[in-house]
């Protein structure tokens, strides 16, 4: 990433964060939970991990060693992301403007920005494990929203909670996907190996004629 | 190597204490959890509201003192949950033993949509079977009053989109003293008369 590219992500990042902050953009995107879930917050863990590379290469490794190398981050970003998976959590948000200011913030600078600093580090296999980790979860909380008995959100109505459910689900299928697609166009021999260990994977599964 | 681990200790470990405060220790994942586990720690007292019956006598909750009180919210239109919760509130009272009910023991179902009037209440409770005496079924006479007592109750009402609405439902017990003590579960009305200790 050359010094303009950093500088244009980083201002993106930013401007993407005053832009979602406005009083009327948040009544938008937080009165229905698929929007809340699924646009405001991945948007707003974005413009973190964006404005993560407004620093030079130098400055992300000096952070890096600080705190011994990039799994200290990824492991940041995972527990902090998953927080904001708790309904109540969520329901807080809507009524305490602290609670409010806290997902602004740490989305921003607890899950975009130390994924930033790690993602670039992070081996094949640590970045195979974000992202089925990150699949996972989705499908399974999505999973929990569409089979719950009960509303979990008391400002979500009871249809919205299935729909963000359904989205959840649809979401972590298709990243999936295209996550698997990706494996196999990556040229790395880290991306080699795994192929080689999937396909044996698979061959060993079949069930012999 | 070492520094990473330590690093990470020290997220888990700051994590873990933000679920835990988060979650009430690990007890309340949702709103209405909370909300109800909170009343079990902390009786609220309730300011004074002013309610109007079926029958147009107005009242308050103080007015019960020395008894216990059952209360919960609905509108009449509600097709859904209030059912199950006027089928709830009967079978509480058809639970509670005959010289304690009035005397220590009274029900009160408010609704809490402005356009319910005296007739729509009337309607609602000879369809579930409140007798205005130890049953009521009342509103809120003003609006304000209206979204305070919700407020008080940690009761919050979202319109539907359908013309109707949709709301935490649940039974809210008063004891003698007119503090809300206790949330149960609609669906498990043997709950609330056990711990109200109405079975005789």
């Amino acid at each position: 990433m050359t010094m303009s590219q950093a500088r244009l992500s980083a201002g993106a990042g930013l401007a993407t964060l005053f832009v979602l902050a406005l009083p009327p953009m948040r009544t938008w995107l937080e009165a229905s939970m698929v929007a809340h879930m699924l646009i405001q917050i991945p948007l707003l863990a974005t413009t973190g991990f964006a404005a993560g590379f407004g620093l030079s290469p130098s400055q992300r490794a000096r952070l890096r060693r600080l705190i011994g190398g990039p799994l200290p981050f990824v492991l940041t970003a995972l527990l902090a992301s998953s927080y904001w998976m708790l309904p109540r959590a969520l329901d807080a948000t809507l009524v305490n403007p602290f609670a409010e200011l806290a997902k602004f913030a740490s989305l921003p600078l607890l899950v975009g920005l130390p994924l930033a600093l790690g993602w670039e580090r992070l081996e094949a296999v640590g970045r195979g494990f974000v992202w089925t980790n990150f699949f996972s979860m989705l499908a399974v909380v999505g999973w929990l929203y569409i089979a719950a008995p009960v509303r979990v959100c008391n400002s979500y109505l009871v249809a919205d909670q299935y729909d963000a459910g359904l989205w959840m689900v649809r979401l972590a299928i298709a990243l999936f996907l295209a996550w698997l697609a990706s494996l196999f166009m990556h040229r790395a021999p880290a991306y080699t190996t795994l192929r080689a260990t999937l396909a044996s994977t698979i061959t060993q599964a079949r069930p012999a004629p | 190597m070492r520094r990473a681990l330590y690093a990470s200790a020290l997220i888990a470990f700051a994590a873990l204490a933000v679920f835990w405060w988060g979650t009430d220790g690990f007890r309340a994942f949702t709103t209405e959890t909370a909300r109800r586990e909170r009343i079990l720690l902390n009786p609220r007292a309730l300011p004074l509201f002013t309610l109007e019956d079926q029958d147009g006598r107005r009242f308050n909750f103080n007015e019960y003192r020395g008894r216990l009180l059952a209360v919960e919210f609905i509108y009449t239109r509600c097709e859904t949950l209030c059912r199950s919760l006027g089928t709830a509130f009967r079978q509480i009272r058809d639970a509670v033993p005959a010289d304690r009910l009035g005397t220590d023991f009274a029900l009160v179902t408010v609704s809490f949509d402005p356009s319910d009037d005296l007739t729509a209440l009337r309607a609602y409770a000879t369809h579930h079977g409140a007798d205005g005496r130890h049953w009521r079924v009342a509103r809120l006479t003003d609006e304000a009053a209206r979204d305070a007592l919700l407020d008080v109750f940690g009761v919050v009402v979202i319109p539907d989109g359908r013309d109707g609405y949709e709301h935490n439902a649940a039974i809210h017990l008063l004891d003698r003293d007119g503090r809300l003590v206790r949330i149960s579960d609609i669906e498990a009305p043997e709950d609330f008369i056990r711990a109200a200790g109405l079975r005789s």
